[in-house]
């Protein structure tokens, strides 16, 4: 591996790292917000148990949370300097603004977490509502300095020099809404399956728990409302993609070739040397159907791009199939809850139902780290889609390896510890509900 | 005057940083040095005192990078390059830090367990604001080069100074006293714990005076520009008030005004850093980078301005209300 290589490979772990907590970051204090607010309403103690239960588990995941995103703001400049200089003018804004909105919610869940005998009632559950808001909100900004990586604006490029930049504009980038979008919902599915998936499971051992049948209808409400949006604001991305980075459209369907009636391709293995897909189901038409939604429209494949400016196919296609798997899989289950919902049969009353949301626990998380290769690895070899290339952004120190392996093992241990700790928070101490 | 601006804002971060985020490193300190027979009471005043803040204390760190990449963007670019290795370190220790202060607080509480995280958390309280401390001074030396854009000098030089490492003891000894001092307020319902703590303040405060002296000496020879800043006129005057303030803070601690105290306190790290800025002012990176060098385009400092503006809106009231709720008369 190359110093590049590693310099990659230890952004892509940190961001795989941190994106987990922060996607928990913007899901559990709406699911905590919601459990408290019905607390006010209907004084019945369990949402308050509820309430304080998701609390401590939010704030484990909150500090990791905090503290491998503060990880990633050094290594913007300790990985790619290059980048750096030239982007921070030009995106600085969003990062700026989700400094404020990330400092409002370290504000907010200080009051929150230790609170709860020194505010009202009504202030307490206000602080929450203010984490769960600022928590979207930095999440939007993040997520817009990213889009703008994809679909570069607000600057001249004469030269090979950044001119007449327009911040706002960058901020405003034609990715930024479909990819806010799309990350947002997807934090919401994640952690409304997650914390579903935890209560299922407590279910079944247990399944007369009012506490935990409370706690698995608020968080599947979550889950299952936000499922559906995820798939239109998935489909509305795909086509923007398609006009913003061909070539990382024609990476996640795999496909080669420009023609008429193009096929979907669902998964098989990419070979760019003879520019086919082998062994992937195929369905006829489908690709068109779904981007142009006419059967018969011409789809544009890798072929119209120089292949040096190709992503790694195997990978943007694997991942982009996994994600849609992973998504519908939970949209399956989704269904089978509403069904019941309908029928006005109670969740907890099937097994079956219960094991199929264990299983589907991780999807949401699944789902976004291949969606997280998807945009990522499908925008190289860029880091400045069409502008700058990743190789040349990234840092010329030498011995990239050290702390990629050194950052590694920490993330792994961390991974370790906080999947224990919950654990213990939500296993151990199930008959001893909220004391804080 | 935009690009002044911004680096003010980030200088004054900074100082907040200090402050607020350095006094719970000085926590962690004497968490790691708590002995005798109050020792797990000591631990316990320290987390009941840095729990509900220190998140939001540490916030300030990301805004001073955040500013420093908008606004400075080379000046960033150099700094995270030339100081790649002691930067990357600090960040473990920012990690493992922040990590282990709250498994401890949500894993068993059998000794074994927490003396395991605590030392975790200690052993980080130690090294991280050390190495800011080296990472500082080392901007002061002069030993990091530029030349357009591109660093010159290696990837050991600058930080590896008898200046730097001097500056990263001065960072422990100026937390630990502001942490003591904070604490003897905090421990105002507990006078045996508050006596602990005002012992631990007046020591260090005392121990920070030689510190502070040979950082000052070797800045002749390791951070000549520094050393030359501090003949300007202002000076003599800067560091008159900041003996006083420390001063006043021993005393204060001496005739048991803790409040008192922690308002000196407060001061003197303030002028500290402000005269540390003046000193090493035009330049973010002696003697290459300088604010006016090495800034954003002016429409992008203006926005940074603007933002900051509309950000303190928010920001400063939430703060005080945090301060307020966990830390003013309400608390006790």
């Amino acid at each position: 591996m190359t110093e590049l290589d590693f310099a990659r490979s230890q952004m892509a772990m940190s961001l795989g790292f941190h994106i987990v907590f922060a996607a928990l970051g913007i899901g559990m204090p709406v699911l905590m917000a919601i459990a408290e607010g019905l607390y006010l309403r209907t004084s019945e103690p369990i949402y308050l148990d509820l309430c304080k239960r998701w609390a401590r588990g939010t704030a484990i995941l909150f500090a990791v949370g905090a503290v491998s995103g503060t990880v990633l703001s050094f290594e913007l400049g300790l990985l790619w300097p290059g980048f750096m200089k030239e982007a921070g003018p030009i995106i600085g804004m969003p990062f700026s603004l989700e400094g404020f909105a990330f400092f409002t919610e370290a504000i907010f869940i200080g009051v929150y977490l230790y609170g709860w005998k020194r505010l009202s009632p009504l202030l307490h559950w206000l602080s929450g509502v203010v984490v769960a808001m600022s928590g979207i909100l930095s999440g939007v900004f993040v997520v817009a300095a990213n889009a703008w990586m994809n679909a570069p604006t607000g600057f001249k490029w004469v030269d090979g020099k950044f001119t007449d930049i327009d911040p706002i504009a960058a901020m405003l980038n034609q990715a930024s809404l479909h990819e806010v979008l799309h990350m947002t919902l997807a934090a919401l599915v994640a952690t409304g399956f997650a914390v579903a998936a935890i209560h299922a499971f407590l279910l079944l051992r247990n399944r007369e728990s009012r506490f935990h049948s409370r706690a698995l209808g608020m968080s599947l409400a979550v889950a299952c409302l936000t499922i559906p949006l995820q798939l239109i604001s998935g489909d509305h991305s795909s086509r923007v993609v398609g006009r913003l980075q061909p070539a990382k459209l024609a990476a996640m369907e795999a496909h080669y070739r420009t023609h008429a009636g193009a096929p979907l391709l669902i998964g098989g293995i990419p070979d760019d040397e003879t520019r086919t897909t082998n062994y992937a189901l195929s369905i006829p038409r489908g690709l068109s159907l779904l981007l142009a939604h006419d059967p018969n429209a011409s789809v544009s494949g890798l072929e119209e791009i120089p292949q040096a400016d190709w992503p790694n196919v195997r990978i943007v296609h694997g991942a982009f199939d996994i994600m849609v798997a992973a998504g519908m899989a939970m949209l399956a289950a989704a269904g089978w809850v509403g069904w019941r919902w309908w029928r006005k049969c109670p969740l907890a009353e099937s097994p079956w139902l219960l094991r199929v949301l264990v299983a589907a626990g991780p999807l949401g998380f699944v789902a976004i780290e291949a969606g997280w290769v998807v945009t990522e690895v499908g925008r190289q070899p860029w880091v400045i889609y069409g502008v700058m290339r990743t190789a040349t952004a990234v840092t010329p120190m030498p011995w990239l390896v050290l702390p990629f392996v050194i950052f590694s093992l920490l993330y792994v241990f961390l991974g370790f510890i906080v999947w224990y700790l919950l654990q213990r928070q939500f296993l151990e101490t199930e008959n001893s509900p909220g004391s804080i | 005057m935009l690009e002044l601006t911004i680096a003010i804002c980030i200088v004054g971060s900074l100082i907040l940083y200090a402050i607020m985020g350095g006094a719970d490193f000085g926590g962690g300190m004497w968490d790691l040095l708590a002995f005798g027979p109050r020792a797990a009471r000591q631990r316990q005043s320290i987390a009941d005192a840095i729990g509900p803040i220190w998140e939001a204390n540490h916030v300030w760190l990301i805004l001073v990078v955040v500013l420093l990449f908008t606004g400075f963007p080379m000046g960033f670019v150099g700094m995270m390059t030339a100081l790649n290795i002691p930067i990357s370190v600090m960040v473990i220790g920012i990690v493992l830090r922040g990590s282990a202060f709250i498994f401890r607080k949500y894993d068993s509480q059998s000794d074994a367990v927490q003396r395991r995280w605590g030392s975790v958390f200690g052993m980080a309280s130690f090294g991280t604001p050390f190495l800011q401390g080296v990472i500082l001074g080392a901007l002061a030396t002069g030993r990091i080069r530029l030349r357009n854009g591109q660093l010159v000098s290696g990837f050991f030089d600058g930080w590896l100074t008898w200046f730097s490492l001097s500056c990263g003891v001065f960072a422990l000894g100026l937390f630990s006293f502001l942490a003591a001092t904070y604490l003897t307020v905090d421990t105002k319902n507990e006078p045996d714990l508050q006596e602990d703590f005002r012992l631990r303040a007046l020591w260090s405060g005392i121990a920070l005076a030689p510190i502070a002296a040979v950082v000052f000496l070797v800045s002749k020879a390791g951070a000549p520009e520094m050393y030359h800043g501090l003949t300007h006129w202002w000076a003599p005057m800067l560091m008159a008030w900041t003996s006083l303030l420390a001063i006043s803070a021993l005393w204060a601690l001496w005739r048991r005004r803790f409040g008192l105290a922690r308002i000196a306190a407060i001061g003197q790290v303030t002028l500290i850093l402000v005269g540390w800025s003046l000193a090493q002012y035009p330049h973010l990176i002696v003697p290459d980078v300088t604010v006016s060098n090495a800034c954003a385009p002016e429409i992008t400092l203006r926005l940074l301005v603007l933002a900051l503006g509309a950000g303190a809106i928010v920001l400063l009231p939430s703060l005080a209300f945090l301060f307020h709720l966990f830390k003013g008369k309400a608390s006790h």
